[in-house]
């Protein structure tokens, strides 16, 4: 039997959701509010904060002092890139561990996934140590690297999920047409898969794009993404309010706009699977 | 050419042995039907003969060809699946030119076969369509498509009608078996129903728990099932198998006779009480449980007007007696 849903309870639940959402969403709107300020108003109370001038002076600013479009084609590179690289390994990785499980399939899937629990920074000593003895500190392929190795197992996780639902008869109707591994996957498998190739794409190249950590670590101008571009704005010598709100702005805006425009297949993608 | 021969070929899955040495040949050109229940090894043996399966051991040739180790594509078989496996996000022309495609065929060619199976199958109308805009019946028909373009030397169908509903079921049959006599190719055929297995058949393969029971047509195995196994599995309703007393009569341990081969008239040998009359019109099927050999089910004509706790006597027609011994082999 479907619940009943009087007036009030819609109208309490709805009111809840937008206070819950706005909530969630209100840093990401005081860093737009406050790029809009001079740094003299962005340190003030709040409310003399909404009531001061609006202004463009710190956009204009962080245009001078950095190269905003640099560190913003570094970032495409790197998260286009290392989604890419990972999609091109996983896909044939997920093909088989849905297709033609070993004993072990279970275990290594597991495994993988629980790389992704261990700090970061435990492997960041010997993780530099390499990229300095291959000259790879900061260049875009070292960094495309890392990140394809650490968000892989997130990627073959979900492309294993959508995998599982394709029957494997018709990957067999394909084997029995003729059709070798390769253009199994390529003609009958990949197709079939785009809607889940497609949110598994967009959700690494979000946290490829807000990965902050290697990132920051690894790079110093040459390869630096925006997460760098935001980072020098935060200084010992003390915080430039409005100037970094701007360059935060200016360095979430478009993850922000693709994840909006992307949304649907996003969360069509997280939940596939879930029901059947 | 179209010629298929398994020698002791065995299938085991971990501890579990699916096929114990099972030898067979089918001929070219014919329509051979594995029947049995489920579970019985009949879809793993098409997978085996169709390379979708590795054999544990033993051999199969194709052709006069020794194909064990082959892949699906080399062995020159085409498959049509219980669930159609067409690919959704193709259309129906692209379905069937898919095979033709990875053979490399020029599109013209392509699209030659394409439109000449279609034809065949008459598609023509639905070409442009995805899979999912067809019915259950024409998805299949897409199917058979797909394997009739490849020309293949035998087409193997598993199960391809039981998604099916009932009327679409009986046309398709009928599709299928004239198929065959245009086509004049090797089919091999899984089924668990056996009314497809009879009609469609030159040959039928009773298969039990991976071990072939009876082989033969289908009138041979109805009119000589080999065993209690194919005498109960072929025929509908199935036989009334009578042990005991009665038996002994006859001197075997057991005696079968076909509901249709009992006669309901008076001064028969059995006596009893109709307990169910199923009434399909053309004929009505008793349920008559007899004081002397248990339950038996009569076959009798639809006019004959019978009702639940009427008085029978029933009498087995003459030489329609079918005598097994203790291990359930049929004795002369």
């Amino acid at each position: 039997m479907a619940r009943k849903t009087t007036a009030t309870r819609e109208a309490i639940t709805t009111v809840a959701a937008w206070t819950i959402g706005f909530l969630i969403f209100f840093p990401i709107l005081w860093i737009i509010i406050l790029s809009f300020k001079s740094e003299g108003d962005a340190i003030k109370t709040p409310l003399a904060v909404l009531t001061s001038d609006w202004t463009l002076h710190s956009y204009a600013e962080v245009q001078e002092r950095s190269n905003y479009a640099r560190h913003f084609w570094n970032s495409v590179v790197l998260s286009l890139g290392s989604t890419i690289v990972a999609l091109v390994i996983a896909i044939p990785a997920a093909w088989s561990m849905a297709f033609v499980p070993g004993k072990r399939t279970k275990d290594l899937l597991m495994w993988m996934l629980s790389t992704k629990m261990m700090p970061a920074v435990g492997v960041l000593v010997p993780m530099y140590l390499l990229f300095r003895d291959f000259g790879l500190l900061d260049s875009r392929i070292g960094l495309v690297g890392v990140l394809t190795l650490i968000n892989l197992p997130i990627v073959i996780w979900m492309l294993y999920t959508y995998f599982k639902e394709i029957p494997g008869e018709i990957l067999e109707a394909a084997r029995m047409d003729g059709a070798n591994l390769r253009s199994e996957i390529l003609y009958i498998l990949t197709p079939m898969a785009v809607p889940g190739i497609a949110s598994t794409l967009l959700l690494n190249v979000i946290l490829a794009w807000n990965e902050a950590f290697w990132t920051l670590q690894l790079t110093t101008s040459n390869a630096a993404p925006l997460t760098q571009f935001i980072a020098s704005y935060s200084s010992p010598e003390g915080l430039f309010y409005a100037k970094l709100s701007a360059a935060s702005t200016m360095a979430i805006a478009p993850i922000l706009i693709l994840g909006w425009f992307s949304q649907k297949q996003l969360v069509r993608g997280l939940t596939f699977g879930a029901v059947k | 050419m179209g010629q298929i021969t398994l020698s002791a070929v065995t299938k085991t899955f971990g501890d579990v042995n699916v096929i114990p040495p099972l030898d067979l040949s089918i001929n070219d050109g014919e329509f051979v039907v594995f029947v049995g229940p489920s579970g019985c090894g009949k879809s793993t043996l098409l997978r085996l003969i169709a390379g979708l399966e590795d054999f544990s051991s033993g051999k199969i040739m194709i052709d006069g060809k020794d194909a064990t180790d082959a892949p699906p594509a080399q062995r020159g078989l085409a498959m049509v699946f219980q669930s159609y496996a067409l690919y959704p996000h193709m259309s129906v022309r692209k379905n069937i030119a898919f095979p033709l495609k990875m053979a490399k065929l020029s599109q013209a060619e392509q699209d030659k076969k394409v439109d000449n199976a279609a034809r065949i199958l008459n598609l023509t109308n639905y070409l442009d369509r995805r899979p999912g805009q067809l019915s259950g019946g024409q998805r299949q028909r897409v199917a058979i498509g797909r394997a009739i373009v490849r020309e293949p030397a035998a087409f193997l169908f598993d199960e391809p009608l039981s998604n099916l509903d009932a009327a679409l079921r009986v046309t398709m049959r009928q599709e299928i078996s004239e198929l065959h006599q245009t086509l004049k190719t090797t089919m091999v055929y899984v089924t668990h129903d056996q009314v497809e297995a009879m009609t469609m058949a030159d040959k039928i393969v009773v298969l039990n728990a991976g071990r072939i029971e009876q082989v033969g047509s289908p009138m041979e195995l109805y009119r000589t099932p080999a065993n209690l196994f194919v005498a109960g599995f072929i025929g509908s309703p199935k036989m009334n198998f009578i042990t005991g007393a009665e038996a002994a009569k006859h001197g075997c341990h057991t005696i079968g006779v076909r509901p249709e081969h009992i006669e309901v008239a008076p001064g028969g040998i059995w006596q009893g009480t109709v307990g169910l009359a199923e009434h399909l019109g053309s004929d009505t099927f008793l349920k008559v449980r007899t004081e002397t050999v248990g339950e038996l089910t009569v076959r009798v004509s639809g006019e004959m007007n019978l009702h639940h706790g009427d008085r029978v006597s029933l009498g087995p027609q003459p030489g329609k007696i079918y005598r097994f011994d203790e291990n359930g082999k049929a004795s002369a």
